[in-house]
């Protein structure tokens, strides 16, 4: 179902937790199947509630509690932008209505070549570069005024 | 001991005592929804928000542990206002739909709203509303009613053993639900209802039936499995309308297993017999009771003239009440036979002339929670025995080391220490290996009994495994289950179990089967006499045929069945060890007298019966059932006898007056049990699982069978067609555990027989074959085949654990 390599990275994860709580690294295995099979499926979670020897509802709760988590296809890159106050304040309902004139998509669409998803992101902690916005729940980027947006889409079109 | 104060009244609360326990104690109630007794602890609904002196806010009662010389407030100011804003917030999104809310009446949160709730709301937004899950057919949703209390999430994960409902997302989008397309399939899934606080979890097969005030509540005894589960039979117009569970801190505590719960559909099925039938020239024809009772009567006077009183035979099921079976076997001895038995599912007899008493579970049910290893020899424990698997699952939380002998490896939902999967067959000798296991670690010799049959066995590892862990941890236990009473072995295993408890000084018990596997010894439905009934009048013949005799079961060569039958509450063709030859010795018969609840299908088609009296099911009827643990528990009719059923024990009293036999002159059920129960309720000296001096036979060592020609059925009874009124509980029927029988087999013998997944076969035991599609389970020993029994699509096949052949189709 995962790759060997995924599976080593949980494996690894496991190392952390006591052998009889295998279920603490569900948070990390769930990330660890999103970045590889880009959303989860049904399929993944119970797979990845078989790897960690936990009922699947139980996986299903923390997929669904999770932000970051994509029960959903998505696009290529997923842009999470943030729209809590400080970044608000700072100019991020600006940076989303940059994003949607410029791939013409609103939040949780994806653009028709699936290059891209919008997501409505909340607070990431670093206001003082609002407004800011996440790729792929990896990637942050600061101070994003529209040039830097335009540069970021040519970026990751390439 | 921690010393508090809850509204000025001082009470002491144990070491990690909570604020809610102490309120308990003195009978002070806190509002609440998530907290329940038997549950951990979520505070997640915040009603129970009580005042404590010198706390800046508001603390919840299930939640704070008491601390020493606290003071605890519940209904002051700053508490009830804390509780009316909490109820605000919780009616926010629940509907106003208590008129068509089957909680209605019931509601801890309509009773809740009258107390705290505002008269109108403050909240002019949209409502949210949730879909709707299907959970299966037991359990009805109406989600947006929910508050997100947990608590049927939590039951499942520590009551259930087995998550199978969940919240999903987060904060407004929070929602309970099963994982994708799943249902709810737990054996113990109906207790959710009752633990749903509101109307978003209610029970499907009453829904919109009754309101809960139009209902009576009636006492009365489970008459499934043998753990006597105590129920609240609730009525309407003299029809049965729900089940609930009886509190009984020693039996079920507050739970009930799903059979129990949703059984009653079965008591008023479309099946019901409600008029006696006899069949004349083949044709069957609803008659009288004077008629019916005359025919029984004559019937049985012919058989005894023309062949003898010992070609009488008696059959009643345990399920039957102790009254019943004391009569049935009362009539057969007045008639001059002693072929009386209620053990229609045994094979192996050999321990009869050596049984000290009747078999019990050896302990009281409440003291398994406490076991800390256990030896189960031959049980699905969940699906015999919900509630106590519920009981033994606690007990493996709490450090208890469970061991499984067993040729089927389907998941306790709990952690097994050492398994040993073996075929039917291979059981004793696993078993033999444990023992001698156990006598090499006490350092003691074999008992003389059993030292013969152990000479060529040698101890497998799991064995060393097994006997270590019921040696290490105290108390053991070593418990026989259904499938093992079943087995064509029963003698030896329950002998050898019977040695490896007495060396590693562990507890003995047999699993009873049914609600009435204990009294049904103690009413003597048994060929022997009870020894132990010497002393109370000595109420036995001599020795009688027992089930397999009365039915052919034991030998295929002899005609020996008997000339005259009859049944209480039994259906051959599902209850009997080989149904083939059941029917067989049935159709064989001058006379075959069912006594049943209901117009049994095959009785009728097969047209094995001569006479059909309906009689009363347990809730029509007083009597007694007592418990595999050896509790006597009576109960009453909860409702009048449909049509013109009659109690079993009247029609019984009236065919003994009829037949003239001496003492059948009792007025009541009472006067029935006094006799059988002379002492009283204390049946302890009739309960003994001793073999005395049976000796154990030989082992055969290394005996592998091969080839399709040797294939083994596992046919286990599945939990709901143990019997008859299960069998015609509509919802249970259309449960997963109820779906339709398939031949599983490893992976290695569909190979060798080159059968894929899906492909309808043969299959063959006797004369008799049924087809059915072929399923894949690797965790079935090599060369079995698992077919069910008791199951109508079963029925033409022969004994459960014998000899089976597959052919293709």
């Amino acid at each position: 179902m995962l790759s060997a390599e995924s599976l080593k990275k949980i494996d690894y994860e496991l190392t952390k937790y006591p052998a009889d709580q295998k279920q603490s690294a569900v948070m990390s295995a769930l990330a660890i199947a999103q970045d590889e099979k880009g959303w989860l499926t049904t399929e993944t979670m119970d797979f990845v509630a078989e790897y960690l020897d936990m009922p699947s509802i139980a996986v299903y709760e923390v997929a669904t509690f999770y932000n970051m988590y994509n029960l959903q296809p998505i696009g290529k890159y997923k842009i999470t932008v943030c729209t809590n106050l400080p970044c608000a304040l700072s100019g991020a309902n600006e940076a989303v209505a940059h994003f949607r004139e410029r791939l013409g998509i609103g939040f949780n669409e994806t653009t028709t070549d699936g290059k891209f998803t919008l997501k409505e992101g909340e607070c990431m902690g670093a206001c003082g570069d609002a407004p800011v916005l996440l790729v792929n729940n990896k990637r942050m980027c600061s101070f994003m005024s529209n040039d830097k947006i335009d540069q970021l889409l040519e970026d990751l079109s390439k | 001991m921690i010393n508090f104060e809850i509204d000025g009244k001082p009470v002491s609360v144990p070491k990690n005592g909570t604020v809610m326990d102490g309120a308990n104690q003195l009978g002070i109630y806190i509002p609440h929804f998530c907290y329940h007794k038997k549950l951990s602890i979520a505070a997640n609904c915040r009603m129970c928000l009580v005042q404590v002196e010198k706390a800046p806010k508001p603390l919840p009662a299930c939640a704070t542990p008491a601390m020493e010389g606290m003071k605890v407030f519940t209904h002051s100011g700053q508490a009830v206002t804390a509780q009316k804003g909490v109820m605000e917030f919780l009616l926010i999104n629940h509907p106003l739909d208590c008129p068509i809310c089957d909680q209605g009446g019931e509601c801890q949160l309509q009773d809740l709203a009258v107390g705290y709730g505002a008269s109108s709301s403050r909240y002019t937004e949209a409502k949210r509303v949730v879909a709707n899950k299907n959970l299966g057919p037991l359990i009805s949703t109406d989600m947006t009613r929910c508050i997100h209390c947990t608590r049927c999430v939590r039951f499942g994960q520590e009551i259930a053993g087995i998550m199978e409902l969940g919240m999903a997302g987060r904060g407004e989008h929070a929602e309970i639900l099963a994982f994708v397309g799943k249902t709810v399939d737990s054996e113990l899934s109906g207790n959710v209802i009752d633990l749903c606080p509101v109307g978003a979890l209610v029970s499907k097969p009453f829904r919109y039936s009754a309101r809960t005030w139009e209902l009576s509540r009636r006492k009365s005894i489970s008459p499934h499995c043998g753990l006597g589960s105590n129920l609240i039979v609730q009525i309407k117009q003299n029809r049965v309308m729900r089940v609930l569970p009886r509190e009984n801190e020693e039996i079920n505590e507050c739970w009930l297993s799903d059979k129990d719960r949703f059984s009653y559909e079965g008591l008023n099925s479309e099946e019901r017999l409600t008029r006696p039938m006899i069949k004349q020239g083949g044709v069957w024809q609803e008659c009288d009771w004077q008629t019916a009772l005359e025919f029984v009567a004559n019937g049985l006077k012919d058989v005894k003239e023309k062949y003898g009183a010992e070609s009488i035979g008696a059959l009643g099921s345990a399920h039957s009440t102790l009254e019943e079976l004391y009569l049935l076997q009362k009539l057969a001895r007045g008639l001059g036979s002693a072929s009386v038995d209620h053990r229609v599912r045994q094979s192996d007899f050999r321990a009869d002339s050596q049984m000290q008493g009747a078999p019990w579970l050896g302990m009281p049910i409440a003291e398994i929670s406490q076991l800390k290893s256990l030896l189960v020899i031959g049980s699905t424990l969940r699906k015999d025995h919900p509630l106590l698997a519920h009981r033994i699952r606690h007990a493996v939380k709490h450090g208890a080391q469970l061991n499984v002998i067993n040729p089927i490896d389907d998941d306790l939902l709990t952690k097994v220490r050492n398994r040993a999967i073996v075929a039917p067959d291979k059981m004793v000798s696993m078993l033999a290996e444990v023992l001698k296991a156990v006598a090499e670690l006490k350092g003691v010799e074999i008992p003389d009994d059993a030292k013969n049959a152990l000479s060529t066995v040698s101890a497998s590892d799991t064995a060393h495994a097994m006997a270590a862990s019921l040696n290490d941890n105290k108390p053991a236990a070593v418990f026989i289950g259904n499938l093992a009473q079943h087995h064509p072995r029963y003698a030896d295993i329950c002998k050898l179990a019977q040695h490896i408890a007495q060396i590693s000084d562990a507890r003995f018990g047999v699993l009873g089967e049914a609600a009435n596997s204990v009294g049904a010894y103690i009413a003597d439905a048994i060929p022997f006499g009870n020894r132990n009934a010497d002393t109370a009048g000595g109420r036995h013949g001599g020795q009688g045929a027992n089930a397999s005799q009365m039915l052919g079961m034991d030998d295929p060569a002899s005609e020996t069945g008997c000339k005259a039958y009859i049944l209480l509450n039994l259906e051959p063709e599902l209850d009997s060890y080989n149904p083939q030859r059941a029917v067989k010795a049935l159709a064989a018969a001058d006379l075959v007298v069912m006594m049943s609840a209901y117009k049994s299908h095959a009785a009728i088609q097969e047209n094995y019966a001569d006479v059909l009296l309906p009689i009363a099911p347990f809730t029509e009827t007083s009597g007694t059932f007592i418990s595999t643990e050896g509790r006597v528990q009576s109960f009453n009719g909860v409702v009048a006898p449909l049509g013109e059923t009659r109690p079993a024990w009247k029609v019984l009293r009236v065919l003994g007056n009829i037949l003239q036999l001496d003492g059948f002159d009792y007025e009541t059920s009472e006067q029935v049990r006094a006799d059988v129960l002379p002492a009283g309720n204390d049946v302890s000296a009739w309960l003994n699982n001793s073999l005395g001096s049976l000796a154990v036979s030989p082992i055969e060592a290394g005996k592998e069978n091969k080839g399709s020609e040797g294939l083994q059925r596992i046919g286990e009874v599945p939990i709901y067609q143990a019997d008859l009124i299960v069998r015609r509980a509509e919802s249970l029927q259309r449960t997963r555990d109820a779906a339709a029988p398939l031949a599983w087999m490893p992976g290695s013998l569909m190979m060798q027989l080159g059968l894929r997944t899906d492909e309808v076969i043969r299959l063959k035991q006797g004369e008799g074959e049924v087809r059915m599609p072929v399923a894949q389970d690797d965790s079935l020993p090599a060369n079995c085949i698992r077919v069910v029994s008791a199951h109508p699509s079963t029925a033409a096949l022969g004994g459960m654990f014998d000899q089976i052949t597959v052919e293709k189709s």
